[in-house]
């Protein structure tokens, strides 16, 4: 699992049906020091997150599947949860 | 999963079992700038998609479940067509120029 930081949203009206109405996220995960790393992913939204939310990311194509409730879903990443704060 | 850009093609009569029919593209990952991020790669199309068209794929072995046929010899497959990205946060990620308004 990953921390990281919702940077943008994506639309897509064209997609296969298993991501019908799920809400797509551009997220980009934290370093150990806490600064941003430079390449986003996209994570299927599970915890109505927005754009700045800092967010747990799963990143594990299995459980994210469980999550998602269809067996053969072609997802790989998803926002799991909005973080409040961490202590380091 | 990622965002990037249909480039081209793949033609490929001989393939293993279970890949019949599948259509392959040439993706380039592009970063929230828009801008090519990565090398390139070739993704199963289970969308239709055509070059110069942004999408977004999916990595791993759930690649294959975007196909007709599960757990076939795919690990990257393009999965939707991207309408819009909005970037919200313009960030830098080596870090905001500061002083700057």
């Amino acid at each position: 699992m990953l921390l990281g930081k919702v940077v943008g949203n994506v639309v897509s009206t064209v997609k296969v049906p298993d991501h019908d109405g799920f809400k797509l996220l551009l997220v980009r995960p934290e370093n150990l020091d806490g600064s941003l790393a430079e390449k986003s992913f996209i994570a299927l939204d599970l915890v109505r997150a927005g754009v700045g939310d800092r967010v747990l990311l799963l990143r594990e194509g299995s459980s994210v599947r469980d999550l998602v409730g269809q067996a053969a879903s072609p997802v790989h990443a998803a926002v799991v949860g909005i973080v409040d704060e961490v202590e380091r | 999963m990622y965002l990037a850009k249909v480039v081209g093609t793949v033609v490929a009569t001989q393939k293993i079992d279970g890949l019949g029919g599948v259509k392959f593209m040439v993706v380039e990952p592009v970063g929230d700038d828009g801008k090519p991020a990565g090398p390139r790669a070739v993704a199963a199309d289970a969308v239709q998609s055509g070059p110069g068209e942004l999408v977004y794929v999916c990595t791993g072995r759930e690649a294959s479940m975007a196909l007709d046929e599960k757990f076939v010899a795919v690990d990257l497959s393009i999965v939707g067509h991207v309408d819009d990205v909005m970037v919200l946060v313009p960030e830098s990620p080596k870090g905001a120029k500061k002083g700057k308004k």
